[in-house]
């Protein structure tokens, strides 16, 4: 396991995204409301590039015709067959036991801290006055 | 006996009405008036031309008259020939095909006492399902509430092909009726003509007209469950009847991978649409449109999923077999008596309960 420094907290706002690559994987690092979320960027259905998919909301109901929308902005919907993933636990809605994607630690780590080590952030300038977003793989 | 589980329940078998006369004891003046005067009869539905080879079997065929109208030969060939400790009865006529919906409703009260009067009377064996006009949702829900009284009614029989897919909400009166009296609604093979038989339109052949039925069934399970008529109605069975049962499998599979793609368009629908198959719908044994090598049967059987699914028919007086033995060859020894007693019983409630 490593940890890497992706992105500074202001380079994602809330309902933002950006694709990284971690130790050779392709990884997704998502801002619902502040709150960061890092999903492999592979569908476990048959491969899609999931993180490139659209996020929606989630809709359920108790009876036919009534629609009950919640959780606007936290459903990842596959690009390639509309499966859809919580982004806050990777599993998939209509699946969720044995259809997930893979989730990773994602913390918030000052500046300060980071400058001392031991991560990798080959891209990255730390400045000690921001806060930084960090995967581990 | 061979073929039948001691104890079988034949769950498809056709007791044919002569004609409309055959109706006249059991309407009321003002209609036999109509039939009178309009000249009204041979409402035989083009699904089931009485004539051809496949709607009577050449042993079970009488001399004179349609083929399963003579009940003395109905109990000789099928109810004793095959050892049934039961069977259910859907007459096919075509008071669901008939435009002017206060006189399907009078044939349809008409065909239930006739029903009462000259076959269920006359040997407790039988059983039947409840003729209703589904177009008149209410008139149907109606006639269901007058029969619940006769627990020998055991189910509600509906068409295949009709005016409008059936889990639409016009039509759910009839499943509330239904499911109150704990009665499964049987869709038989069979269509009203009100749409062209194929989705590509009208076809020109019988044998068209004969195969696509699969398609009618499967478009009428998409919307029995995306309409949401499992989630209104969750005690609700759905039995497919002459359907045929080992297109299930790929169909389950299709309609899986949609739902998972595109489920938000239905939220209501909250499981995988072959779970609510699984749950909800049976299908009867003939016809069985079995692979060419027998051991790929119980192979498709596997596929579905389940052993609840299958229910024991003979379809007399239809050609679907000969001699005795109704099971396809290759249908697995194990499931028999599963087929012909466990899930006809599981299936009919009020089968149930007047057998004990």
């Amino acid at each position: 396991m490593s940890r890497h420094i992706v992105a500074a907290v202001g380079e994602i706002p809330p309902g933002g995204r950006k694709l990284v690559t971690l130790n050779g994987r392709d990884i997704g690092v998502f801002n619902l409301g502040g709150e960061f979320f890092a999903l492999l960027n592979r569908c476990p259905h048959q491969g899609g590039a999931l993180c490139r998919g659209s996020l929606t909301g989630l809709v359920t109901s108790t009876t036919p015709g009534e629609f009950t929308w919640s959780r606007a902005g936290e459903m990842l919907k596959c690009p390639w067959h509309g499966w859809e993933y919580d982004v806050r636990t990777g599993q998939s809605w209509c699946d969720p036991e044995d259809t997930k994607v893979r989730l990773y630690p994602v913390t918030i780590e000052p500046g300060e801290r980071l400058a001392k080590g031991p991560y990798v952030a080959e891209t990255f300038t730390v400045s000690v006055e921001q806060a930084y977003i960090v995967v581990e793989v | 006996m061979q073929g039948v589980a001691p104890g079988g329940i034949d769950c498809d078998l056709h007791p044919a009405l002569p004609g409309t006369a055959a109706l006249m004891p059991y309407l009321d003046p003002y209609w036999r008036e109509q039939i009178t005067v309009r000249g009204i009869d041979g409402l035989d539905l083009a699904s089931f031309p009485p004539k051809i080879p496949a709607n009577g079997r050449a042993d079970w065929r009488p001399q004179h008259g349609k083929p399963g109208a003579d009940f003395e030969r109905l109990r000789h060939d099928a109810l004793d020939g095959f050892g049934l400790r039961a069977a259910i009865c859907n007459p096919l006529y075509g008071v669901q095909a008939v435009y002017n919906r206060h006189f399907a409703t009078a044939l349809a009260t008409a065909m239930n006492d006739w029903m009462v009067a000259e076959w269920l009377d006359r040997d407790p064996r039988l059983r039947a399902s409840v003729v209703i006009a589904p177009q008149d949702p209410a008139a149907a829900a109606a006639e269901i509430e007058r029969r619940a009284a006769d627990p020998r009614f055991v189910q509600v029989l509906l068409l295949a092909m009709g005016e409008a897919p059936l889990g639409r909400q016009e039509y759910w009166p009839i499943y509330a009726a239904a499911t109150r009296h704990r009665m499964p609604i049987g869709v038989h093979a069979g269509s009203t003509a009100r749409h062209a038989t194929t989705g590509n339109g009208w076809p020109s052949y019988y044998l068209e007209d004969y195969v696509a039925h699969a398609q009618a069934f499967q478009a009428q399970l998409l919307n029995l469950i995306h309409e949401g008529v499992f989630a209104k109605f969750p005690d609700l069975r759905v039995v497919l009847i002459e359907s045929g049962f080992t297109w299930v499998p790929n169909f389950m599979w299709r309609a899986n991978k949609t739902w998972r793609g595109v489920r938000a368009e239905v939220p209501w629908v909250d499981r995988p649409p072959a779970d609510l198959i699984r749950e909800h719908v049976r299908f009867t044994l003939q016809p069985a449109d079995a692979p060419p090598d027998p051991a790929d049967l119980a192979r498709a059987i596997d596929q579905i999923g389940s052993d609840d699914v299958l229910l024991f028919s003979t379809d007399y007086p239809h050609w679907q077999f000969d001699g005795t033995d109704a099971y396809p060859a290759g249908f697995p020894a194990a499931l028999r008596q599963r087929v012909a007693v466990d899930n006809p019983l599981a299936t009919y409630p009020r089968l149930r309960e007047t057998l004990a």
